[in-house]
């Protein structure tokens, strides 16, 4: 069974859960995701690999609590043991021969962006992060960023830590200033992603976001997790979850994403309330 | 005395409109006195046609004398001689272009009801036979079988039977594969899948689920580290195909496998199951295939208004005729020889339409069927908040990309030698959808069993 070894609140939202699965630990790269089920009548649920320990054989996670199965997913304790957890899945970031790479995350996708920038540091490649957030108490990963970094730059919308600001203005700064990218790595929201992508377009700078759309099976199989690249019709389980950005159609994405909105919206109320009703 | 009447003894089945709201089975199976009744038809011929249709040549007249016999379970023993899933293939196999097309009886009259005493014995079987089968005694070999769908888990029964040390590994985290996430409740209901897969461990195969080969382990591991002499390669035909059409990615367009999965694998139209489905409240489904049918049958069931535009006649409808016959009598309409072009978009991003053309039959293509051609300035518009594509499946990619020196078609199909299943790897066989492309089950389970038998000669022989 998939047992919670590891459970640490990261911020009143987000939080980190590391997993026992030897088989998954075994293979993950970061870029790679996995997909869980809380019970059995629980939905498949994917999750990028924020983390894995092949020795002690765990795969770390974290999730914001946005609907049902994250909020049951968070009502879980060290020693529950999940239905399912299945990987790695996707393909691997594409790490080789980079010398200079800026990591551009937002909010929880920081949690995906720092596996990548750990690597990129450890394979002795320059790595700049910048990393934005909403306010100062959603912060997550700070100190680990900034290991793995050899420059970090923080940015909130309300000022409240780092500089008040969005990560496209940072990153502006930084390639005005005359930091030359191999590459951009870009993880958080579509929104987020898509204008980072128009900004490193503008520079000519190659640029890699990373997909979390909705998803079944995480095998090819279902097509749900479709996007349109550069004119032609993806599979984010199989063919990504990391794309080109100049070629992403992140409006059709987004409304995508946006397909299941109210009834996750229902559900997730739902399952407050019953948890709410067992406090009572 | 054979008993000499003209027509099948007929199927007892829920009524349309009732069951057209509920996932309860369709076909209800025969009573004992209805299965004696109609095996009784069954001339014995000495020739045996049927079993020349059969593509794992069960030994039709033998079992079915002994149901008229009143024999259930030896009937039961004579079919699972060949045949590893009955109660499966008894309800899903297209009877009527395999066996029962080659039956004499059919030459004036219906043909002996092969499929539904196939069928019945099978379920008389579940229902009245508790003893376990015996597990045989290990002959130390270990075998990895990948994908539980129905060649894989043929393959694994008879190599279990011949006392293998079998694994199936599952990428999903229910065994089945298309048994599972695809056929639907009203055709096949689950716990009759379980019941085969229960009856496989009980052999002493092994299943793990969650497993997906050439991510979470590889081929390559399998036949190293792991300790396997051989594998078997049954991961089907999953990658859904679309059109590339105008409006393909909009919300509300799915493809059948997705719409199939969250109702059969996750159980979407219970309350209970946190999966959620869209069927809208009118549904187009494209494709004339028995998965057509299955989807647009599901999504009557949801509530939806449902049509399936096919681009060719009635007549070449690629469905099991009983499926088409069960589709309209649940109040399904066809719009045939309609072909959608376009699909149109609402304000927000989701489906308002799908424009079709009108579409006139010309001379054979290369299937052998007549080629539609369109007719010019014929389109319309069919309102519709919900597209369900079903046109077909290519096998995934995965095991290709991460096997080395494992031949495929251009298409994708694993290449396999016809008669062993054996691959371009030593070792390594294949059979089923991955081989073929989108097929039967029993042509699954054939090529399943097919391999199980070349496996054991190559382990034997090693």
């Amino acid at each position: 069974m998939f047992e919670i070894l590891e459970k640490k609140c990261l911020n009143p939202t987000v939080t980190l859960m590391r997993i026992n699965a030897p088989m998954v630990a075994k293979k993950a790269e970061p870029g790679q995701f996995i997909i869980l089920r809380t019970d059995e009548n629980g939905e498949r649920v994917p999750l990028t690999i924020a983390d894995y320990d092949r020795e002690n054989g765990s795969v770390t996670i974290i999730f914001q609590i946005v609907g049902a199965t994250t909020e049951k997913l968070n009502h879980m304790n060290e020693g529950d043991c999940l239905q399912d957890f299945v990987g790695p899945l996707g393909r691997a970031t594409h790490t080789d021969g980079l010398k200079k790479v800026a990591v551009v995350g937002g909010g929880v996708g920081c949690a995906i962006a720092y596996p990548v920038a750990k690597k990129l540091h450890e394979l002795g490649c320059e790595v700049h992060a910048v990393v934005g957030f909403r306010n100062k108490d959603l912060v997550i990963l700070e100190d680990e960023f900034k290991a793995a970094s050899s420059k970090f730059v923080l940015m909130s919308d309300d000022g409240s830590a780092g500089e008040k600001g969005l990560v496209t203005d940072a990153l502006r700064k930084l390639i005005e200033s005359g930091e030359q990218y191999d590459e951009v790595i870009t993880i958080g929201p579509l929104i987020m992603m898509k204008f980072v992508c128009q900004l490193t377009k503008e520079f000519g700078i190659k640029t890699v976001a990373s997909m979390n759309p909705i998803m079944i099976d995480g095998t090819g199989m279902c097509g749900g997790c479709r996007l349109t690249v550069g004119g032609e019709t993806k599979f984010a389980c199989v063919d990504g979850p990391e794309f080109d950005g100049h070629l992403i159609d992140f409006d059709e994405a987004m409304a995508r994403g946006a397909m299941y909105k109210p009834f996750e919206r229902k559900a997730h109320e739902d399952v407050c309330n019953l948890y709410k009703q067992e406090v009572k | 005395m054979p008993n000499m009447s003209l027509k099948k003894n007929e199927m007892p089945v829920q009524d349309p409109m009732v069951r057209n709201t509920n996932y309860k089975e369709v076909a209800l199976g025969y009573t004992p006195e209805q299965a004696v009744d109609e095996a009784k038809r069954c001339l014995n011929c000495k020739h045996k046609p049927c079993v020349g249709g059969c593509p794992v040549q069960i030994d039709i007249p033998a079992f079915i004398s002994q149901v008229a016999e009143g024999n259930f379970e030896e009937a039961y023993k004579i079919i699972t001689q060949s045949s590893s899933l009955p109660a499966v293939c008894g309800r899903v196999c297209p009877q009527e272009s395999q066996c029962e097309c080659k039956c004499v009886r059919g030459i004036k009259g219906e043909p002996v009801a092969i499929g539904r005493l196939e069928r019945f014995v099978a379920d008389w079987h579940n229902a009245n036979v508790t003893e376990a089968p015996v597990k045989p005694e290990s002959n130390g070999h270990k075998v990895a079988v990948i994908g539980s769908g129905p060649s894989g888990l043929a393959c694994a029964g008879d190599l279990a039977k011949k006392g293998y040390d079998v694994t199936v590994y599952e990428a999903l985290h229910v065994a089945g594969g298309v048994l599972s996430y695809g056929i639907p409740e009203f055709r096949l209901p689950k716990t009759i899948v379980q019941k085969e897969i229960d009856g496989l461990k009980a052999l002493g195969v092994k299943v793990e689920t969650n497993i997906v080969v050439g991510r979470t382990v590889s081929i390559d591991e399998l036949l190293g580290e792991y300790g396997f002499e051989s594998v078997f390669i049954g991961s089907g035909a999953g990658l859904p195909r679309f059109m590339n059409i105008k409006g393909e990615n909009l919300n509300g367009v799915y493809s059948a496998n997705e719409f199939l999965t969250r109702i059969n694998l996750m159980k979407a139209y219970r309350p209970d199951s946190t999966t959620p489905i869209q069927p809208g409240k009118k549904a187009v489904i494209v494709g004339g295939g028995n998965v057509a049918m299955d989807a647009a049958r599901c999504a009557k069931r949801l509530g939806a208004d449902v049509t399936i535009v096919y681009r060719r006649t009635e007549k070449e409808l690629p469905a099991r005729v009983e499926e088409v016959h069960h589709a309209k009598e649940e109040g399904i309409e066809f719009k045939l020889l309609t072909n959608p072009v376009e699909i149109t978009a609402t304000e927000n991003g989701w489906v308002k339409g799908v424009i079709c053309q009108q579409m006139e039959l010309s001379e054979p293509d290369d299937s052998g069927r007549a080629r539609p051609v369109a007719v010019p300035d014929s389109n319309f518009e069919i309102a519709a908040d919900c597209v369900i594509m079903s046109i077909g499946t290519s096998p995934n990619p995965l095991i290709k990309s991460t096997t080395e020196g494992l031949d495929t078609q251009r298409w994708g199909g694993i290449i396999a030698d016809e008669e062993t299943g054996l691959t371009s790897r030593e070792g390594v066989y294949a059979g089923g959808d991955a081989v073929t492309g989108a097929a039967t089950v029993i042509l699954a389970m054939g090529a399943g069993k097919k391999a199980a038998a070349a496996i054991d000669e190559y382990i034997q022989n090693k």
